[in-house]
Parts: C-alpha cells; structure tokens; sequence
C-alpha cells in the first residue's frame, strides 16, 4: 500500500546548517498494516512523514501509494490518499468555522469540491452519525466553532476528520502528544477502535514507547535520519521497553538519552 | 439635512457592495488586499467608458465586474504564484491600475451627464409604473412629504440589488468551494491536509472580491454622473471602515450575520460623513483623515474597552476579598 524507496533528505545542504535528516530510508507497508515510530528528537520521523504527505520532497529516492508513484505530487493532490493528525490539537481544524462545517470540508477530502452546499440534509445525518462514533456527545454541537472546543476534542475531532473517508494511508506524528494524560488515553483508544474498523493503513510517531508497544502490528525505531531497529508482527508480540533500550543500546552503543521518551 | 441623510443611505447602498468584497478578502480570506482602490476605479471606467460609447448600460455594468475580477485574480496570481507578499501584491496591482484606468478612460475625467445608464434606468421605469405616487401619498400622511427627495426608485432597486448579492455571497460561502475558501482563510494546512488547493482558493477569493468591489464602482459612476481616476483614493480604508463600523454594531457571529452587518456598517459610514460634511469647519477634502480617524478609533476602541473591563473584574474581586466573602469564591475556583 505505501512503498518508501531509497529515500534521502539533506536539509541546508553546502551551509554550515547541513543536516542530514533522512538516510536511505526504505519501509513498505502492506493494506492494513499499523507502523508505530519511536525514535529521539530530531531523528526524522516529522521528516519521514512529511515526505509521504507531500509537504517537502525528497532529495532522492521515491514514494508510491496504492501503486502510484506520488513522489513529486503536490500536497493538496496527495491528500486524495492521505488522512493526517498532527501533534498540535489547533493544527487540523478550522478553529472559527462550526463542527459541521469542519466536517464537510473533510469529506471532500477525496472528491472535486463542486458548488454545490457543503452542509445539505442528507449530509448532516451523516455526518451526525459519524460524530456519534466518538461517544463525545459533539454530535449535539454541530453548530458550534470548533475554536470553542477543549484540546482533546479537537483532536478527537481531527481523527475522525482525516478517518471517516477512509484513506489509503493515515499519518499520525504524535497526535497525542500536546494532551493531559487521560485526554490523551481517550484519543488512542479512539484511534485503535478506528483504525481497526476501517482497517486503515497506518503510520504513527509516538514518544510514548509503551504505547508505541500497545498499538499497531509493527515497530521501527529511528535514530540520526535511519531506520536502525524494526520488529515484525511475531517479534513484537515479545517486545517490552526494556527490551527496546537495551536494543537501542546495543546498536547505538549509548543511552537512549531522550528524556521524552524515558519518561514514558 | 433629511435630503443629504437620504443620499447618505442610497450612495451607502451601492457602496455596501463594494464593503462585501473587502469583507471577503479582508475577513474571510484574511488577506489585506489593496487591490481595492484600482478594482474600484476599473469598474467606474470600464461602465463608463462603454456607457458613452453607445453600450447598454447593463453591458457595461457587467464588462465592470468582468474586469475587476481579472483584477483580483492577477493579484492573486502575484501572491500565489510570484510569492509576492499579500500587502505588496496589492499595492503593485493598485499603482498599475491607475495607469490602466487612465488608458480605459482615455483621460483623467469621464462625465456621463446625458448618457442612458443603470441609474437613469431604474428612474425611468420607476416613473412609469409610478410607485412615487404612492410612496408619497404615505410620506405626506405621516407627514414627511415634503422633506423627503420625490423618488425612490434607487434606493429600493440597490437595497434589493445589494441584499441579492448578500444572499448570493451567503450562499456561495456554504458550498462545497466556499467552505474551502473560508478555511483557507482560517487555517490553510488544514486546507492542504483536506485536498484543497489553497492558491486557486486565494485567486478565486480575490477575484469575486474585486469583481464586486467593480461593480461598486462601475454603479457608483452612474450614479455621480461621472467615472474619475482619483475617485477610489483610500478605497480599501471606506471599506475597512465600513467592515468593522458593521461588525461592532451588528456582530458577525455568524456569515449571514456579518454580511447583513457590512451593508449596515457601509450605509452608517456615510451617513457619518454626510454629517461631518455640514460641520462649517469642515472640507470635503478632510473626508479621508475622518475616515482613517473611525478606522483608528474602531480598532482601538475594542482593547480599550477591554482593559477597561477587566480593571473593573479585577476591582470588583479585590472588593469582594475585602468584604470577607471572597475567600469562598477562591477556594471554589
Ligand atoms: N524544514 C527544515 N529545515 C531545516 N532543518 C529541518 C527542517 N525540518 C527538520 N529539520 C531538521 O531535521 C532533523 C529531523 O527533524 P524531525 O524530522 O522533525 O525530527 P523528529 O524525529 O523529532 O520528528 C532535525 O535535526 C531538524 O532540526
Ligand atoms: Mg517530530
């Protein structure tokens, strides 16, 4: 379903900034597969989602979704494919447009928008029932600005925008990340119970190492802009954090020093 | 005095279209395009120009919006496309503008003192199914008949003119396109992450915003009698005034809201001004100062009146603290 090949990405190349941010990156995913990403600041995994989605190209090397070679389409065309959720909870919506118009500019996400009305009768049941299955009770707001929401809602919000068209890759970079604890508990149990409904093919960064463990059917562990430890369906079931630091530490032959990512 | 509060409220329909586009670039898009004051002066020059040629004045209305509308969409070219910033897109776009009025009317000055137009339209057919009759037969019982201008046609055909254009742009911002629009205007990534276009989004934006801003202009010249090069100077600040003049009156909770608001802010406006023009110190070339002056206090006023507000909270609390119940109320929070 999402094929990286060879990919490479220096940025500032020939100043003094030089960074080389991704190296030689290859990862496929097959339909349904859920990829969980852990790896210290700075170690690509923004990079390496941006470069799916589109918002910066690579350097080298390309990208196909769904068989198509999308590696120098643009952003917005990309997004036909593409569900995304970033870590900032304002990031995703539109804070002064209402839930349902937020909504329903989601679910043109993979049509040509016409001038037809975005927020007809039959849409709103729709839409309705699709805001019923964050058991949120925003389904009784649809008139509200999205600005008025909490943190949490947003971004549960945002989930169901980028899930319930149902695209052929879904981009998470720690989505989770900018909530308290328990806001942050609801918005991975939701998408746990949505990526399996809709057997979405998925990429998640996290910090959180035990959740990174919890979720998804494999594991890659990224570090100075490569891929250096993955774990398939089988070896994860046996993974524990222990296990990942210890690995971490072989590999690198230092501590896994993130501080985010010990605290987790 | 009811004569010019009059002419106040008609000219002040006609400029509500062109306070609509401002609202879309300004607020809906949020990108302060300066465009305006050229948009408005193509539109004056295109209609007249086809006007004393010998053109309907309806075809030549519409070449007006045809023409703003090119306008807008190369500033929004400049911007998405040549990566010129938004303020400076507009401001280019304004100054080769005045060039090209001047080529389009082919001088300074455009007079359409006998020529057939929009205006002179409505008042024919006003005349004759003779509606004036009767409106003043009701002004008279009421008493008002005498201090009251004896036609009415443009007042009502611009009030419904402008309120179909509300309509029509109240609409268009519920489509599937407009809802695209409008979020470009609030949070473009998120437009991007939704596979919308946010360049042809902005382009499209400016253009039905100066297309308006035209038509203003093009129906503002039939009205006067006359298109002139000079006449958009500190367009886009009416406009602005107009914008936020409305807002604070009426609120903009919502879209329809807000476009009812803009047309109530702009017919305000210049009811101002006809009021400040019989001050006896006054001159009609100290318009513009007032106008940036009510810009300068709308937008101060708010924060002021802010601050005021939470100095009195912040009293009102300490009050209550003094007073011993306010212990309670902490402890609560
Ligand atoms: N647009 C950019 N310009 C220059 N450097 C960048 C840019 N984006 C990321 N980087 C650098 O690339 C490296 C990888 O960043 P990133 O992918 O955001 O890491 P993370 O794994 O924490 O998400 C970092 O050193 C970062 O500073
Ligand atoms: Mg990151």
């Amino acid at each position: 379903m999402l094929q990286i090949n060879k990919v490479n990405k220096i940025f500032n190349e020939g100043t003094p900034d030089e960074k080389m941010a991704l190296s030689n990156i290859q990862l496929q995913l097959k339909k349904g597969d859920f990829v969980t990403i852990i790896g210290s600041n700075g170690a690509g995994k923004s990079t390496l989602m941006n470069i799916v989605s589109g918002k910066i190209f690579p350097d080298t090397g390309n990208v196909q979704i769904a068989g198509i070679d999308t590696t120098t389409m643009p952003e917005h065309k990309r997004a036909h494919y593409i569900g995304r959720v970033f870590q900032d909870p304002m990031a995703g919506t539109a804070p002064n447009m209402t839930i349902e118009e937020n909504l329903a500019i989601a679910y043109n996400r993979t049509k040509t928008r016409t001038l037809r009305l975005g927020t007809s009768k039959k849409r709103r049941d729709f839409l309705c029932d699709q805001l019923a299955t964050l058991h949120l009770g925003l389904e009784n707001r649809l008139q509200a600005k999205v600005g008025l929401l909490s943190g949490g809602e947003r971004q549960a919000l945002s989930l169901l925008m980028a899930t319930f068209t149902e695209p052929k890759i879904l981009l998470l970079d720690e989505h989770t990340a900018a909530l308290d604890p328990s806001r942050a508990e609801l918005v991975t149990q939701l998408t746990k119970e949505i990526v399996e409904m809709h057997n979405l093919t998925t990429l998640m960064v996290t910090h959180n190492m035990q959740q990174a463990l919890n979720l998804g059917n494999r594991l890659i562990m990224m570090d100075k802009g490569q891929i250096i430890f993955e774990s398939d369906e089988t070896e994860k079931q046996n993974l524990t954090v222990e296990k990942l630091m210890t690995e971490f530490q072989r590999i690198r032959g230092t501590q896994f020093m993130s501080d985010r990512a010990l605290l987790a | 005095m009811p004569e010019a509060i009059f002419g106040a409220i008609e000219a002040g329909m006609i400029y509500a279209i062109m306070a609509l586009g401002v609202y879309l670039s300004f607020r809906i898009l949020d990108f302060p395009d300066l465009t305006v004051d050229g948009s408005f002066v193509t539109g004056a020059a295109t209609a007249a120009i086809l006007i004393v040629n010998g053109y309907h004045p309806l075809i030549a209305t519409l070449a007006a919006v045809a023409a703003g509308f090119i306008a807008g969409a190369i500033t929004g070219l400049l911007h998405t496309k040549g990566g010129i910033n938004p303020l400076l897109a507009g401001i280019l776009m304004m100054i080769a503008l005045y060039s090209i009025n001047l080529r389009i009317m082919g001088k300074p000055n455009l007079p359409l003192l006998r020529e057939e137009t929009v205006i002179t339209g409505i008042n024919n057919i006003w005349e004759s199914i003779g509606l004036n009759g009767l409106f003043g037969s009701i002004l008279n019982a009421i008493g008002l008949g005498d201090v009251l201008p004896s036609t009415w046609g443009v007042l009502i055909v611009m009030l419904i003119v402008t309120l179909c254009i509300k309509f029509l742009l109240d609409i268009f911002l519920r489509t599937e396109i407009g809802l695209a629009l409008r979020a470009t205007g609030d949070n473009e990534g998120m437009v991007h992450s939704f596979a919308a276009n946010t360049k042809n989004m902005k382009v499209l934006g400016l253009a039905i915003s100066n297309a308006l801003v035209a038509l203003s202009g093009a129906l503002i010249a039939q009205y006067n009698g006359f298109s002139d090069a000079g006449m958009g100077i500190g367009m886009i600040v009416i406009g602005l005034a107009s914008v936020i003049i409305g807002e604070a009156i009426f609120g903009h909770k919502t879209i329809v809201r807000a476009t009812l608001a803009v047309i109530g802010g702009a017919i305000i406006y210049r009811i101002i001004i006809a009021l400040a023009m019989r001050v006896p110190f006054l001159e009609t070339g100290d318009m513009k100062l007032i106008t940036a002056l009510i810009v300068i206090i709308a937008l101060i006023l708010p924060r002021f009146i802010n601050k005021l507000q939470e100095k009195q909270r912040k009293r009102k609390r300490l009050a209550e603290l003094q007073a011993g119940n306010g212990g309670e109320n902490f402890a609560s929070n």
